[in-house]
């Protein structure tokens, strides 16, 4: 029987409570996996790191190294920009490809996904401290559907044919932008490694992309699976290192065309400025947030506690998508408080290669004092600590589910992004006030709204400043659908047909002819 | 026939997973016809029967709709499915298709005559790619949210038009199948599906893959059997919502009334052709040389898309004949296993024969014959390669589609007058033309009335471009993204809003 609070992991890469679907045995961690892949991965090789610099990663349930990892700086992602700018070339294998033999080898790629499941699932675990099994039916499954999905749009990518004036025909191509740089987060490793190559390797770009210096293993095991798929050398590139030297380095890199980042704004700021100082390198970025949950009076309650539960506290708090803030309507307001404390105190933290366990650790020191460092401020500043609000005793870097209530919106808790397991629930009268108090930040990505009444969900989904809105559910995130935020959540759109848009260069071919074309 | 396979020297596998079906394929499970008859296919190779085959009827389709409308239902299998998941299916088939590939083409050229190469680099390539083409699209099909105007927010779906009839011809019958069932089942539909009667092996051999690929039971049904019986049956069935067809125009003209009369379902027709192909004094020539003569010839002369008027400008024409008639006399005609037979026999003793009445009416009409115009071989339907120069537009050969290795040469002088000699028949599937001039090229395509113009090619096709009929030759656009608009059915969506936020 599946003992899991954080039950069901459904099959769309979202997260929903209730009972598990299927009745088959649960999926194992992979017992003392070998670590096969610690080195750069440049043109489908192995590379030690030019400068002979290695770097340990930490698993942080334990605090033990689990290995040393090869380095990447400046020099390493030079010869990475190069074997990419090689592989994309004019005349190149990858570029001579039909575009429909790209969508075959994405797809053989999430085929070997598959095979690997079990043993991604483990080193993601393993490295980042989340659950096995959240790593087995979201991160993977995820991952698996995000390369099946662009392995359909490659050979769908339409340029158009347009009537313009006298005698031109003017047709334009949709073409890759080039060599696309991507730095990529500890959070969900392996998901965002797959967000990034997905649409880029769709439209026929190179990639030269750097895992979080926390979590470079499963990026690197998907290198193998990469050369293994029959991708074309130079087309993938992996250089596992640190933000301040190798990501600064393809930041501002003269020769990469774009880069995509996934992390915190204030880096996200960074990347931005170096990309237009270097050689206005296309830019998109996905960063912070301080997402508003709005749960009505005519809500379910029950299932909106647990869905505002869920999205506070999934992956130990650690989302971008964190609902950090739950406004919750006056005459409803003690009733949800009761349930959230009741339901955060019953959360199982462990082991995370236990199926029992649904809270695992923060992925290091830093972020664990961060968190609560925020949590005393909550205090200090004057909000009820419901739960929690402390590090689990002997335990590491593991921190109780936390709740504040009577939380203001100008405590820093209601301000500031916590990256952590804490919900900080507020009390709103009109739907007016409410509407402005989510939208009073600088942040916008995502927001959620709880109500049975079709006008209400209407009409707050369409005031509300976020790219995504939910309405009765939380995290529900499809490869289909696009995601991104307004504001200094970020710039432009990942996922669904938008995110080709991120990662083509449009070329207008205009013939001039003797004389005007009949249209 | 697996002799041949080896003498290809293929490493294949010398089992098909399933065994040959004859019977009806309703609800994933093989069904007996209801009127207990059965009628026989043919190779055309030899004239020999290679087996019965249970013949569907006006019951059977009334079966096989009930199927359809029932895994169509709003709380079935199918319908509550992620679009995703039937994108998975598809892909299951494609690669089933692709596990029996050369047993596919081995039944495909036994039954149609088709060069066995040719079934299996040719055909089989384009079905697996089709099927996968499509695959893709099935989590792709976005409906709009449109900004009305007033207090209202509206949104369309595009959903799948319901019970589809897909009636599908003897000359690619797998290639066929894979063009209908392929956008079909991406965007959701259920389908009833009627081989052509000369033809229905390797379509019942998909059968038995839909149904190991995990595809719900009634979302396809199979059923081979006749155009006046069964094909009728599904045009004016008053409980399927959408035919699509390819086939003669004649018989497509019947089923669009019947689609009128009976309960206006949605209507695709895919027709036939008297394709132009335009080749200027500046052309590559050997290029148009073999390029016009496999545009005529290719299949056994037996495609919607011949290039059967071909257009020679003044000053090259003479030597264009000339090495178009040594091109035709080295076409080599024969068994369809033997590996170095360009060409087999047309697919059955009515198709032989009306090819060879079309040849001596063009003789009688006084067109010169410069080789070929007669049955080679006293078994099997064969029909050699033939050319005929100083064809007249007047002349039937000119005008009507003949469906075999006839090629017509015809002389022309200035741009203007090609372009209308080329416009001139009800026909516009396709065309091509063959120059090496930007101007002309871009100025005659645009010019053609075809749905599918070639530059410097011929029979140019793939799944990811839309294909189809200007004037007679069809209504509607398979294949690509287009192809999508013909299986879905567009719902608008406008709610009203409390008040009005942009």
């Amino acid at each position: 029987a599946l003992h899991c609070d954080h039950a069901t992991m459904a099959q769309n890469g979202t997260i929903e409570n209730g009972l598990a679907r299927n009745t088959s045995p649960l999926p194992q961690p992979v017992k003392i996996p070998e670590i096969k892949h610690t080195k750069i991965f440049i043109n489908n090789e192995w590379h030690t790191s030019i400068k002979g610099k290695k770097f340990p990663t930490i698993n942080p349930a334990t605090g033990v190294k689990i290995c040393d990892v090869e380095e990447a700086d400046k020099a390493d992602v030079d010869e990475a920009v190069r074997a990419a700018r090689a592989a994309g070339q004019r005349g190149s294998e990858w570029r001579q490809m039909d575009a429909s033999s790209r969508g075959r080898l994405l797809h053989r790629l999430a085929d070997l996904l598959e095979r690997e499941r079990a043993v991604l699932a483990t080193l993601e675990s393993m490295d980042t401290g989340k659950p096995f099994l959240h790593a087995f039916f979201v991160d993977l499954d995820g991952s698996i559907k995000t390369l099946r999905y662009y392995a359909g749009w490659t050979d769908k990518i339409h340029g158009k044919t347009m009537p313009v004036d006298e005698n031109f025909v003017c047709f334009t191509k949709h073409e890759p932008v080039g060599v696309c740089g991507a730095i990529i987060p500890w959070n969900f490793p392996l998901l965002m490694f797959m967000w990034k190559i997905a649409p880029a390797l769709a439209c026929g770009n190179t990639v030269v992309i750097k895992p979080a210096e926390q979590t470079p293993l499963t990026a690197l095991h998907t290198g193998a699976l990469i050369k293994e798929a029959g991708f074309p050398p130079g087309v993938v590139n992996i250089v596992p290192g640190f933000g301040p030297t190798a990501g600064a380095a393809i930041g501002s890199h003269m020769n990469i065309d774009k880069v995509a980042f996934t992390g915190s704004t204030e880096v996200g700021q960074l990347i931005k400025a170096a990309a237009a100082k270097s050689n206005l390198k296309r830019v998109t970025l996905e960063l912070g947030g301080k997402n508003p949950c709005i749960v009505f009076a005519d809500s379910d309650l029950q299932s909106a506690v647990e869905e505002t539960q869920k999205g506070a506290f999934f992956n130990q708090g650690q989302a971008c998508t964190a609902a950090s803030r739950v406004y919750v309507e006056e005459a409803v307001y003690d009733e949800f408080l009761r349930l959230s404390v009741e339901r955060a105190k019953n959360i199982a933290i462990g082991d995370p290669l236990e199926p029992r366990t649904s809270h695992g650790p923060q992925i290091n020191q830093h972020q664990f004092d961060k968190i609560l460092e925020l949590v005393a401020s909550g205090k200090k500043e004057g909000a009820t600590l419901e739960c929690g609000g402390c590090a689990v005793e002997d335990r590491g870097l593991f921190i109780h589910p936390t709740i504040f209530s009577d939380v203001k919106d100008h405590m820093r808790i209601a301000k500031e992004e916590i990256f952590g397991p804490v919900q900080c629930i507020m009390k709103f009268k009109t739907q007016e006030e409410v509407i402005d108090r989510a939208n009073g930040t600088q942040y916008g990505l995502t927001a959620a709204v709880f109500t049975r009444d079709i006008h209400r969900a209407m009409s707050v989904s369409a005031a509300l400043e976020a790219g995504t809105v939910w309405v009765n559910c939380y995290n529900a995130l499809h490869a289909q659908a696009p995601f991104g935020g307004y504001k200094m959540s970020g710039n432009g759109r990942e996922l669904g047909e938008y995110a080709l848009a991120e990662y083509t260069e449009v070329k207008a071919i205009t013939l001039k002819l003797s004389e005007r074309l009949t249209l | 026939m697996f002799a041949a396979v080896l003498c290809c020297g293929l490493r294949v596998k010398s089992q098909p997973i399933h065994t040959l079906s004859y019977f009806i394929f309703i609800n994933n499970e093989w069904h007996d016809s209801v009127s207990g008859k059965v009628f026989s296919t043919y190779n055309p190779a030899t004239g020999e029967k290679i087996c019965d085959v249970q013949e569907a009827d006006k019951a059977d389709v009334d079966k096989a709709v009930q199927a359809a409308r029932s895994a169509f239902s709003l709380d079935s299998v199918w319908r509550k499915m992620d679009a995703s998941e039937r994108g998975k299916l598809l892909f299951k088939l494609a690669d089933l298709v692709e596990r029996d590939r050369a047993y596919l083409a081995t039944l495909e050229s036994l039954d149609t005559g088709k060069p066995f190469l040719s079934s299996f680099f040719v055909d089989l390539q384009g079905t697996i790619k089709t099927f996968r083409y499509f695959a893709g699209w099935a989590d792709k099909i976005h409906g709009s949210t449109i900004p009305t105007d007033g207090e209202y927010f509206t949104l369309t779906r595009h959903e799948p038009i319901g019970v589809c009839g897909q009636i599908v011809p003897w000359n690619f019958p797998l290639v066929m199948t894979a063009w209908k069932l392929g956008p079909a089942l991406s965007c959701g539909n259920t389908v009833v599906l009627k081989p052509a009667e000369q033809t229905p092996l390797t379509c019942l051999y998909i059968g038995a893959l839909i149904r190991e690929a995990g595809f719900p039971p009634g979302v396809v049904n199979i059923l081979p059997g006749y155009g006046p019986t069964a094909g009728a049956a599904i045009a004016s069935h008053m409980g399927i919502d959408k035919v699509a067809f390819t086939g003669s125009t004649e018989v497509g003209k019947l089923i669009q009334e019947a689609a009128g009369k009976s309960n206006l379902k949605r209507v695709t027709l895919e027709l036939g052709g008297k394709s132009p192909n335009i080749i200027f004094a500046d052309a590559d020539f050997e290029l148009a040389v073999e390029q016009a003569h496999q545009g005529v010839f290719f299949n056994n002369g037996q495609c919607c898309t011949a290039g059967s008027r071909i257009f020679v400008e003044e000053p090259i024409y003479d030597e264009f004949v000339r090495r178009s008639v040594e091109r035709a006399r080295r076409r080599t005609v024969g068994n369809p296993f033997d590996p170095t037979a360009e060409q087999g026999p047309q697919v059955s003793v009515e198709q032989q024969r009306r090819v060879l009445e079309l040849i001596q009416s063009g003789i009688t009409e006084g067109a010169k014959l410069e080789c070929g115009g007669k049955a080679p071989l006293s078994k099997g339907f064969f029909v050699e390669p033939t050319v005929f120069s100083d064809v007249q537009d007047h002349m039937r050969i000119a005008k009507e589609e003949i469906f075999g290795p006839v090629q017509q040469i015809m002389k022309f002088k200035t741009i203007e007058e090609v372009i209308e000699r080329a416009n001139n028949t009800e026909y516009g599937l396709a065309a091509a033309v063959f120059t090496t001039d930007l101007n002309k090229a871009m100025t005659v395509s645009a010019a053609l009335q075809a749905g599918t113009v070639w530059i410097n090619c011929y029979n140019a096709l793939s799944c990811q471009c839309p294909f189809g009929g200007f004037k007679m030759s069809g209504n509607g656009r398979e294949l690509g993204e287009i192809g999508l608009k013909e299986y879905t059915e567009v719902k608008t969506i406008t709610m009203k809003m409390s008040g009005k936020k942009s």
